[in-house]
Order: C-alpha cells, then sequence, then structure tokens
C-alpha cells in the first residue's frame, strides 16, 4: 500500500484502492461527443472527483465509466449538454464501497 | 417474487430506507427493501457524523451495539490560509450526553448493521437489484420494476437518495441545480487506533469533527473537513458544483490541497490509503425540497434534500432516519385506514412540517445564500490570520498596539464588509 502523504499520489493511484465491479457491456453514462463548449468541458474536467473527463491529445474528450464514483456531479453540470444520458449503474455493478 | 404483494415497497437500503422499514416491520407490516449496491452501504458515503438523536428514539442505546467510529469529543472550526490556520475548539462534557452526543460512521459498516436490525423485525432485503422505474396507474403508484420484473406493493418509499432518478421521473423532483448542491470527496486514511487518539488529543472511542474554511478549494465555496473514526481518518473537501471553475483549482486537487496542509499533513503522515470516495451533499436544504407525497408514494431522506450544510457542522442522516420514521408512521396509519391516497399520505408532510427536520431546514435557510460571499473562503483566513499574526509573532521590534494591529487587518477587509457578513452570519446561523 501507498502511503497517502508521499506527494503527488495520482488520482488512478487513489482509484486503484476502491473495489469496482466492471460492467464491460454498458456505460451508465453516455456523452453527447457533438457538444464541444470548451468552457463547459473544462468544468466537467476540474469537477469530476475521479478525473475520468480527459482531453486527449487530439482535442477530443474521452471517459472512462469503470472508475466512476457514481456521484452525479458531471449530470448536475452538464445533462443535456456534453452528458447525454446518465443512469445508476445495473444493480451490483460499478463502484462498491467497503468503509464508506 | 412477482406474484407476492407487499405493504410497502422501499427504494434505497441507506440509512432513510433501513429506518423506515424498522418502523414498518415492527409493526407487522409486509416490507421489501431493494438496493442497488451489493450490500447495504455499498453505494454510500458520509463525511462523515451522525447525530445520534433521531435514532436514539428508534433504538434506545443504538450505540452500544451499533458500529460506530468514535464519539465526537471535540469540534473544530478552521480558517486556512496556506502557510497556516486559525483554528477555534469546542470540547465539553456535554457532547457525551446521548441528547447531543454524535459518532463518526462508515457506511459500509453503519448501513448494514441497521439493516440487519430491520431485517431481524422481519422487513426483506434484495440487494444487488437497480429499480429501474414505477408502475404507475391511474396516477397512482403501485410497485416497483426492477430486473425486469414488477413488484407491486400499497406504497413505495423514495429513499433512493440525493440522485434520486425515479422522484425526478415522477415530476416530483426537479433535476439538481448546480448552485443547490455540492460535490463531497474524501480519502479514508488507514491509521492505528492509538495514533489518532494521541495525534487528534482525544481519549479511547472518543474522536474529533473538523470543518476547514479557506485555503483548501482555492476560493470555491465550501471546506474541508476531517473525521476522526476508529483506525482510520476521513479526510476529504465539500464544495459546491455550481462554484467550480471559480478558482483554478479541481477537486480532486482540493483533496490533496487539504492533505499537505502543514498544519494537516503531519496528523496523517504515515498512514495508508484505503479508499478514496464521493458523493453529493445537496445544499439548498430548504429551497430545494421536492413534492414529498402523492397516490402511494412518499420521499424522504437525501431524496427529499434533508441536508443542511452549516459551515461548521455537515447534517443529513438525523433527518433522514427522522423521515424514515415519520413516512412509516404515516403508512401504518394509512394502512388502519386501508387508504393509500394522496390526502391520506398527506400526513407526512404534515409530521415532516411539525418535526424539527423541518424546524430546523426553516431556521438554516438563509446560510445557502451567505455561502455565497466568496471573501469568507479568501479574505476572511487571511483577515484571522493577520490579526493572530499580531498578536502571536514577536521579533524583537517595537510591538505595535494591540488596537493597531487588529484596525490594520481590518482596513484591509474593509469595515463594511466585515460588519456586513457578521450581521448576515448571525442572521443566517
Amino acid at each position: 500500500m501507498a502511503v497517502t502523504t508521499k506527494k503527488g499520489m495520482s488520482i488512478d493511484d487513489k482509484l486503484g484502492f476502491n473495489r469496482f465491479i466492471a460492467d464491460e457491456h454498458n456505460a451508465h453514462i453516455i456523452l453527447n461527443e457533438d457538444y464541444k463548449d470548451a468552457a463547459e468541458i473544462q468544468r466537467l474536467i476540474k469537477a469530476c472527483p475521479a478525473a475520468l473527463y480527459r482531453l486527449e491529445e487530439d482535442g477530443r474528450l474521452s471517459f472512462n465509466h469503470e472508475g466512476c464514483l457514481e456521484c452525479g456531479t458531471c449530470r448536475v453540470i452538464s445533462g443535456g449538454k456534453v452528458i447525454k444520458s446518465w443512469n445508476h449503474p445495473e444493480g451490483g455493478m460499478g463502484i462498491e464501497y467497503r468503509l464508506g | 417474487m412477482s406474484d407476492e404483494r407487499f405493504d410497502v415497497i422501499i427504494v434505497g437500503g441507506g440509512v432513510a430506507g433501513s429506518a423506515a422499514a424498522y418502523v414498518l416491520a415492527k409493526a407487522g407490516m409486509e416490507v421489501l427493501v431493494v438496493e442497488r449496491g451489493s450490500t447495504c452501504g455499498a453505494k454510500n458515503m458520509t463525511g462523515g457524523r451522525l447525530y445520534g438523536h433521531s435514532l436514539e428514539k428508534l433504538i434506545p442505546g443504538f450505540a452500544d451495539e451499533a458500529p460506530v467510529e468514535r464519539r465526537i469529543a471535540k469540534e473544530r472550526l478552521s480558517f486556512a490560509t496556506a502557510q497556516g490556520a486559525v483554528t477555534l475548539e469546542f470540547g465539553s462534557e456535554k457532547l457525551e450526553d446521548p441528547a447531543y452526543a454524535s459518532y463518526t460512521v462508515l457506511r459500509n459498516k453503519f448501513d448494514p448493521w441497521l439493516a440487519e436490525k430491520a431485517e431481524t423485525e422481519g422487513a426483506m432485503y434484495v440487494c444487488g437489484i437497480r429499480v429501474d422505474d414505477l408502475i404507475v396507474r391511474d396516477g397512482k403508484v403501485c410497485g416497483v420494476v426492477a430486473a425486469g420484473e414488477e413488484m407491486e406493493s400499497d406504497v413505495v418509499i423514495l429513499a433512493d437518495g440525493v440522485n434520486s432518478l425515479l422522484a425526478q421521473k415522477l415530476g416530483m423532483k426537479k433535476e439538481l441545480d448546480p448552485s443547490e448542491v455540492a460535490v463531497g470527496v474524501k480519502e479514508v486514511i488507514k491509521l492505528d487506533e492509538q495514533t489518532i487518539s494521541d495525534r487528534f488529543g482525544v481519549e479511547p472511542g472518543e474522536g474529533v469533527a473538523w470543518m476547514i474554511d479557506g485555503h483548501v478549494t482555492g476560493g470555491n465555496i465550501g471546506g474541508g473537513c476531517i473525521y476522526t473514526d476508529k483506525e482510520h481518518v476521513s479526510i476529504g473537501i465539500v464544495t459546491t458544483v455550481g462554484d467550480i471553475g471559480y478558482s483554478d483549482v479541481s477537486v480532486p486537487e482540493m483533496v490533496d490541497r487539504l492533505k499537505e496542509h502543514p498544519l494537516i499533513s503531519p496528523l496523517i503522515e504515515g498512514g495508508k490509503m484505503a479508499e478514496y470516495s464521493a458523493h453529493l451533499v445537496t445544499e439548498g436544504g430548504y429551497h430545494m425540497i421536492p413534492e414529498l407525497y402523492r397516490d402511494g408514494v412518499l420521499v424522504v431522506g437525501d431524496a427529499a434534500a434533508f441536508v443542511i450544510n452549516m459551515l461548521y457542522t455537515v447534517r443529513g442522516m438525523d433527518f433522514a432516519i427522522e423521515s424514515g420514521r415519520l413516512a412509516a408512521e404515516t403508512i401504518i396509519k394509512a394502512k388502519e385506514a386501508g387508504d393509500f391516497s394522496k390526502a391520506a399520505l398527506s400526513a407526512y408532510k404534515t409530521a415532516v412540517d411539525n418535526s424539527f427536520i423541518m424546524r430546523d431546514l426553516e431556521q438554516y435557510k438563509k446560510v445557502p445564500a451567505f455561502m455565497e460571499r466568496h471573501r469568507l473562503f479568501t479574505e476572511m483566513p487571511a483577515f484571522l490570520e493577520e490579526v493572530m499574526e499580531g498578536l502571536y509573532l514577536v521579533d524583537g521590534n517595537p510591538p505595535k498596539k494591540l488596537t493597531k494591529k487588529i484596525m490594520g487587518a481590518v482596513k484591509q477587509y474593509g469595515m463594511k464588509n466585515l460588519a456586513g457578513d457578521a450581521i448576515k452570519a448571525l442572521g443566517a446561523l
């Protein structure tokens, strides 16, 4: 286990301590890839606690639902804009907190 | 299962749902709780602290048997800059009194315990199943659709949390407004029990609840919070969703800013990361309460926006438990009368209105507007620091008069601003 006070632990490292039951077939969040407002996209990138929204080198917005903490922040910010649809994952799938 | 009919189906096995299930089952009603997590609590997180009073009514002396982490013995409120902080601490034997006692809890330990209490009374739980829809006939909610099956009941209780898509689908609740909701993010850090007690200066079994205004959010509305669990420290931030982007600091970075603060980092030094979690926290409180009842349906807990953030403390679970109890009692009476109509279930709203839930939400209804003063999170900590520096920094040069030291800081903050904030704070709190 990594010592947390070490500076620079990446968000991926942090997510690595969580238990996820990945649903490889269904994404519970679907993006509207045609929604290209840069300010909106920046807000999402800043907001996601798991930093799952990332800009690729080609400028495309990428998102990986498998590390999602299911908080709903992205839907509240950008529902109907960048976020085309948002649902809870299937029962028993997704984040499984052991402590919470 | 589809042939079976229940008196009540509860969507969500958090503390609101299980409090309702406990009361209903105890009264002999057929109750089904449907939880989408593989166990109750698997989808939940809290800062977090539970004020015990409402659960005390249901299960007197609950803290002796429940998996609570520590009883809060010290309350701290800090105003932090990058280099330091001014901290107010409150400790009192009164905090031990069951009437006031509060406890840190970890939800995937606590929620399964409460669910088990309800199961012992006869409630039935199915976990790992998401409720996809509600059965609605002629405007009356008659049951749920889950995993392709229909299950019917006289009443459905929506205890499905802050992201209650079901209440939204029914039109009872609007989509959350970014200005009325915050995101809470925390790390749970493992340290041994004695080390935590030593570092936070508490006796075994006792703990600290600590809110930290200022530096960590970079000026965004919100702040840091630290709660000592038994063998963990929960350390995180809460920040208003609509304010994200106000400063350059991203939400995940806020957690690191708290952990790396010079006054905080020694407290978690050597700790091991155990979990990283996030959850929405409703902050609009009184202003965002949805429709609470319709034909055959009631809304409780976070789904009903029964949460308040008062800056120095956050409350939600005590409201959730009380609302679950009140919903259950309403349904027990409705069952006696054989009437589950909107008119009959309106007794729930009346009960909520007459309870501490609505009284407290109303009392603190001006807090969200008060918190929109950004200088509380930027200039206020700097102002307090300057006053303290005036008092405590001694370098052998001739000291200035105390009044001069304070007035210098006040001038910088602006006398009008300071007076205005003080008056608004008194009005809101």
